[in-house]
This record gives structure tokens, C-alpha cells and sequence, in this order.
């Protein structure tokens, strides 16, 4: 299988998920993640997918996934049923984004957070300058039809994080080509030139 | 397609739970070759009034097999893969032990005699049968319906004996409205005054319309309401006008007529009460200190659990249950719920998605424990 450039932010995910891991990917879509874990890590892959049709074509495609919904359904697992739990481009359609980082890691050992960066200068400059809800190739549904209902910039999800005593073990920040952003971290530019953001996760 | 026919008689007798000791046999078919190291076996348990014969012609009706669709070279359920066996269960009426089985303690038909079986017994007397092929682990279980739950009872209570199971249209335990209509099929057995208290047999007779009766009720809840719209709307059967009487004069009644019909001449009314008992006595959980969740703690078994929307009689929600508790033991499990208006004969009918998922669940799981690798026959 190859994968391009599209899906370089998947590759920079799977990088911090250790070998023969037990994993859930919530939101697992057409299971393109599930597959590489699977095949490049040996992963124990699970998935969970909110839309029914997805599901029945993951499982043709021999993997492990049933319907479900980050807000509601994680509370079905045990606690520490899994060395990580992935959320990938979903937190930001979540009713309570607080409250899925907090069971993601009753249920597994790490957790691992990619979003769509809000405080990214294009959408910035959307609403300044345009006073237009931001429409870009991350986030691209207008306002009045956007599952999207919890935006935040990559500060606001460190602030979360600090809010809820989550140690933050490694942050990839993607420029908009979805490649790891060229810039020097210590120039305090991620929230202004990152496209999207990945933390991997665990408790204090 | 490596095709037999056989019958393993048990030289042990089978302790059930009502108490009760049994010798028995049971009449299977096997389909495909068990590979050199015994890791190809797939173990197929039929609904309340299927049979062995699930991709074979079954010797009565002279149909095909009742999975024909799912079974066979190239299908979902490969035979050129996997070693398939198909036993009639006990209490059943082809072949397998069953109430109209010869005591052989008295030398007369049980008939009412013939101890309560569970689906416990059941499974139990087919492990027997896996044993005796010197089957160690089997690579799946897979079952619709009365089927499902004789996948549950196995997937339970032999963890180390299989690698995969796949229970369909089924539940954890009988609900109350399904011992409902199963009560109304009994009653309306018993109520044949050909039945003779279960001594039919003694009387040259067969208490063909209670049972056939009974067939016609539970075929209702074989069915949805849209597909019985869509296939018989309120259309009339062979005429213009309503008779004005009680001939049969809509298509739909005339279908249950011919579906209550045929099956008695392939079905024994008292294994029908036995049978319909067993789901009715049904409750995995209660062997569980009613903890679903404990059936499958510690279970290294995957599972693929598949449902069907207009499904009625063992409704998606079912299946949910079992897939949560399976979730809350951090089981492998997946959920495929499958969009048909057929209702819960959809499992038996041609569902894409249901092959679809069959093929890919069992290929992977056969893949991952190196079983049969792709292509190999």
C-alpha cells in the first residue's frame, strides 16, 4: 500500500505508536489508518465509526470496527483496554472535547490528538479581514453545515491539557502541504503557520 | 467439494441440565478437507428447523442447501479453504437424536419422554463431535438465529477451543415476546387432537395442522412488515373479488397455508416443542451470575457480530448488547449492521454486505493465524 502525501499526517501519527500495540481509532473512517497499523506495527487495531456504511466496509476489508460515537460509546471500554487511543481530525466534532480527552485516557494508556490548528493564519486572516468564517482545505464546510462544532487553536488544546494535568509527550505540527512544519519551534510560530496539529498524550 | 455424510454415535452418554443422562448420536455432513494440523475447521450450527445440510441437498425437500448462497467454493464460507461441519442438533429431527428417536431403554419412540434439551446440551454434544475429529481449536463458529445462540454458549464456555466466531441475527437470551410466539406454536401442536398427549407416533399419526400452524405463526416473525407489502401487498390469490368466506383468498394467506403445509412433511412437531423450548430456556448471562460481561471475560476470541435493520424478532438492539459486553471486556469485536427490509430471514437470503463481511472477517482472521494463506487450496 502507499500512501501520499495526503496521508503524511497519518504516517507522522503511526510514528508514535510503539510496535504489537493494542490501538482504538475513533473515527476510524475508511479504516486507512487501522490497515497501516495493522500491516507497518503489527497493531492490535480497533475502530470505531459513527457512520454504519463505513463500518460494514471496514470489516469486508478484515478489520476490526463497530458503529459508535466518541461522546457516548468509550464509556463501554474498560479502563487501560488499550496502549493508545487515536482521535484523528474528530475532536473538533465532539460535544465535549474535555470530556473525550478524559475518557480516552481512563481507556488507554496514551492518547494521541490530531486537529484541524484554529489560530492558523489563514483562518485568522479569514475572520479579520474578511469577517468570514474560514473556509480552507482542512476545514471545509461553510458555518451553517459544519459537524464542526468545537474549533481550538493548538495553544487552546495545550491549555486543555494543562487544565486537565495531561502530560504532553510529543507534538508534529503540519504546514498546509502536510509536511512537518519547517519553522523552529522555538520562533513560537506553531499556532500561527500550523495547518494541523498531532499530540500524543498520557496521565500525569 | 469434498462432500460426506456420516453419524457419530457417542459411546459416552451426555449429562444435561435438566439432569438426565443420554446416549445419543448426531448426523452431520462435513464439506471441503481438514488440513494436516487440524487448524482449518469451521463449525456451522443451523436455526430452530434448519438442518446438516447447509450447502448440500437436503434428502426430503430435495432443496439445495439451506446456505448454498454462503457455503461452498469461492463463497464467503470457502470450501476450498476451510473443513466445514454441519451437525443436526440434538433434539432434532434428521438423523441427530431427537424426541422421535427410539428409547433405547424401552425400545419405544420418546416422544414427551424424551428428556428437556438446552443449547448448552446441544453445544455440549457437538464438542463431542469436534473431539472426535481430534479437533483441538477450531478456526470459527459461525450460526444464524438459534444458530447465533449456539455460537454464544460456544464462544462462552469453550474460549480455548476457537479462534474466530461469527453470531448472526441472534441474542444472548430469548426475549419475552419471542417465548410468546414460541408458546403459541406449542399450544397450537397440543391442540391438534392428532397429537395424542405426544404419542402420535403410536397412533399412526401426525399432528399436521397444529404444527403447521405453528410454522405459519412463526413465519410472520420470520418476516418484515414492508417485505410482506412488497411481496403480497393485499393482493388476491387466483381470483378477482373476496369470497365472501374463508378460503384463502389473499396471496399472503395462501403462502402461509403453503409454507405450514410443506414443513410438516419434513419436520416432527414434537422435536419443534423441544427445540422452540431450548431458545425459550436461553439466557447466556444467567450462566453468569447475570453478568453478560463475564461470559467473555479474558476472551481471546474475535468476533463479528451482524444484525439486519427490519430484523424484529432478534433486533439489531440485540446484538448491541452482546457487542457492549464483548466492548467492556476489551474483546476484538466488530458490529455489522446491515440496511435490508427482509427482516430476520435476511441471514439466510442474498445480503452483499453480510458475504461481504464474512469473506473479509474470516480471510483476515485466517491470514493473522496463518491458516490458509491467500489462494491456497
Amino acid at each position: 500500500m502507499s500512501y501520499n502525501s495526503q496521508r503524511f499526517d497519518l504516517l507522522l501519527l503511526a510514528d508514535m505508536i510503539a510496535e504489537n500495540s493494542r490501538v482504538l481509532d475513533i473515527g476510524c473512517g475508511d479504516g486507512t489508518l487501522l490497515k497501516l497499523l495493522s500491516e507497518n506495527k503489527n497493531a492490535d487495531a480497533r475502530g470505531l465509526e459513527l457512520n454504519q456504511a463505513g463500518v460494514n466496509a471496514c470489516v469486508a476489508e478484515g478489520l476490526s470496527v463497530m458503529q459508535g460515537n466518541a461522546d457516548t460509546d468509550l464509556a463501554f471500554y474498560p479502563d487501560n483496554a488499550f496502549d493508545y487511543v487515536i482521535l484523528s481530525k474528530t475532536i473538533q466534532a465532539t460535544k465535549r472535547p474535555d470530556l473525550v480527552l478524559k475518557e480516552m485516557l481512563r481507556i488507554g494508556k496514551h492518547a494521541i490528538v490530531s486537529f484541524p490548528n484554529f489560530g492558523q493564519w489563514r483562518v485568522i486572516t479569514s475572520l479579520a479581514f474578511k469577517s468570514q468564517m474560514p473556509v480552507t482545505k482542512n476545514l471545509d464546510y461553510t458555518w451553517y453545515e459544519t459537524p464542526n462544532v468545537h474549533f481550538c487553536t493548538i495553544k487552546d488544546f495545550s491549555n486543555l491539557c494543562d487544565e486537565l494535568d495531561i502530560k504532553v509527550v510529543d507534538t508534529s505540527i503540519l504546514d498546509e502541504q502536510n509536511q512537518k512544519l519547517k519553522i523552529p519551534s522555538w520562533l513560537g510560530l506553531n499556532n500561527l503557520f500550523g495547518h494541523q496539529a498531532i499530540f500524543l498524550l498520557t496521565k500525569n | 467439494m469434498n462432500h460426506v455424510s456420516d453419524i457419530f454415535i457417542d459411546p459416552e452418554p451426555i449429562k444435561l441440565d435438566c439432569g438426565d443422562a443420554l446416549h445419543y448420536q448426531l448426523s452431520y455432513e462435513t464439506y471441503g478437507t481438514l488440513n494436516a494440523n487440524k487448524t482449518n475447521a469451521i463449525l456451522i450450527f443451523h436455526a430452530l428447523t434448519g438442518d446438516q445440510y447447509v450447502a448440500s441437498t437436503n434428502p426430503i425437500t430435495k432443496k439445495a442447501g439451506w446456505w448454498a448462497n454462503m457455503v461452498g467454493a469461492g463463497l464467503p464460507i470457502d470450501t476450498d479453504k476451510y473443513f466445514i461441519i454441519c451437525a443436526n442438533v440434538l433434539g432434532g429431527c434428521l438423523g441427530s437424536t431427537g424426541p422421535a428417536s427410539t428409547n433405547p431403554d424401552t425400545s419405544e419412540i420418546y416422544g414427551l419422554t424424551f428428556p428437556i434439551i438446552t443449547i448448552s446440551d446441544m453445544v455440549r454434544a457437538q464438542v463431542r463431535l469436534i473431539n472426535h475429529f481430534n479437533i483441538d481449536t477450531l478456526f470459527s463458529v459461525i450460526g444464524g438465529s438459534m444458530g447465533g445462540m449456539l455460537v454464544l454458549e460456544f464462544a462462552a464456555n469453550y474460549q480455548n477451543r476457537l479462534l474466530c466466531a461469527i453470531p448472526i441475527a441472534t441474542g444472548s437470551r430469548h426475549s419475552s415476546q419471542n417465548i410468546a410466539f414460541h408458546e403459541v406454536g406449542r399450544q397450537a401442536v397440543m391442540a391438534d387432537p392428532n397429537w395424542h398427549g405426544g404419542n402420535y407416533h403410536n397412533h399412526d399419526e401426525q399432528p399436521s395442522k397444529g404444527l403447521a400452524v405453528a410454522r405459519m405463526a412463526a413465519h410472520i416473525t420470520y418476516m418484515s412488515d414492508q417485505s410482506l407489502h412488497e411481496k403480497f401487498g393485499r393482493n388476491l390469490q387466483d381470483r378477482d373479488s373476496v369470497s365472501f368466506g374463508f378460503d384463502a383468498d389473499f396471496q399472503i394467506e395462501s403462502y402461509l397455508r403453503h409454507q405450514g403445509m410443506s414443513f410438516v412433511d419434513r419436520f416432527d412437531a414434537n422435536s419443534y416443542l423441544y427445540l422452540t423450548r431450548a431458545m425459550d430456556y436461553f439466557d447466556l448471562a444467567a450462566q453468569f451470575d447475570d453478568n453478560l460481561m463475564a461470559a467473555f471475560a479474558g476472551t481471546h476470541i474475535r468476533f463479528c457480530l451482524i444484525s439486519f435493520t427490519s430484523d424484529w424478532l432478534f433486533p439489531p438492539e440485540e446484538s448491541k448488547l452482546i457487542a457492549q459486553a464483548l466492548n467492556r471486556v476489551a474483546a476484538n469485536v466488530s458490529y455489522v449492521e446491515v440496511a435490508s427490509p427482509k427482516g430476520h430471514d435476511a441471514f439466510l437470503l442474498d445480503e452483499p454486505e453480510m458475504f461481504s463481511a464474512v469473506t473479509g472477517f474470516l480471510a483476515s482472521t485466517a491470514q493473522k493465524h496463518g491458516i490458509c494463506d491467500k489462494g491456497s487450496k
